[in-house]
């Protein structure tokens, strides 16, 4: 089986998205980065890696150190994160449709 | 039968609200009674594979609600707050908590406005307002999740229809 690369699964991990968001707010080195996490060094390391994989993460060296950056660009462009959101409304107010047209 | 209606969220990037906005094939006064009556709130207001019931409605200023969502399992999720206004047939104000979550205390501000439109329809605007920008995108991110459960749950469906065969 494939195993999928996308936005998604990226961000349907808690500590995926604590990544995520720290590095959009900085961009950070990997031991910074480990020192939030109570985990392993290898457990952040693998969601790293699939972060980079789902290339919303990418990796620039500056100086010595190598410091992880967040692809804002990719995050507009695999998926527009307000699409579910609007989904799960749409869904609903799909059965109020029917609803309403009972209660006529 | 499915509608045209389209839903549209607008979520202004690090502002703390949104706005949910669709249009109804209706007259005002049966869209105001849709969110106005708890006997058909239920069957539309939670997800589809959840059952909803309300505990509490009092659609009155200082009246209060509260209702409940249970998973097949039997888990339950509250959700509640304080009436502040409901003005027939034009405007619904009130206090939103979800229970659920960590922490107490993440209150949103809600208020659907109900406008008439030619040829007996009507448009909805709900304006959510979040004490921060982080408990915003939190409850936008909650439907994300809930986007990634809803294609878990198709393919469940698919392999096991795969499976059959």
């Amino acid at each position: 089986m494939e195993i999928r690369r996308d936005v998604f699964q990226a961000i349907a991990d808690p500590t995926r998205r604590i990544i995520l968001s720290l590095i959009a707010i900085h961009p950070m080195t990997p031991n910074a980065l480990a020192e939030h996490f109570e985990t392993s060094r290898q457990a952040v390391s693998k969601h790293i890696k699939i972060l980079t994989e789902c290339q919303l993460i990418k990796q620039e060296q500056s100086g010595r150190e190598n410091y992880y950056h967040f692809n804002a660009n990719k995050m507009k462009e695999v998926a527009d994160w307000l699409d579910p959101f609007r989904k799960m409304w749409e869904d609903k107010f799909d059965r109020l449709d029917n609803i309403l047209n009972d209660l006529k | 039968m499915k509608s045209n209606n389209k839903t549209e969220i607008i979520a202004v990037q690090g502002k703390q609200e949104l706005f949910i906005i669709r249009e109804f094939d209706a007259p005002r006064d049966l869209v105001f009674k849709a969110f106005s009556d708890k006997d058909i709130l239920v069957k539309w207001i939670g997800p589809r594979e959840l059952k909803t019931r309300y505990e509490k409605f009092e659609p009155y200023a200082g009246g209060s609600y509260r209702y409940l969502q249970s998973f097949p399992g039997g888990m339950e999720f509250g959700y509640h707050g304080v009436c502040h206004e409901h003005t027939s047939p034009e405007r619904v104000i009130n206090t939103f908590e979800f229970e659920g979550l960590p922490e107490k205390g993440h209150v949103v501000l809600e208020t659907a406005r109900f406008e008439e439109l030619p040829n007996s329809r009507t448009r909805v605007t709900v304006q959510s307002v979040f004490q921060s920008v982080m408990d915003r995108d939190a409850m936008i991110q909650a439907g994300m999740e809930r986007g990634v459960l809803d294609s878990h749950i198709k393919l469940d469906e698919i392999l096991a229809e795969l499976i059959l065969k």
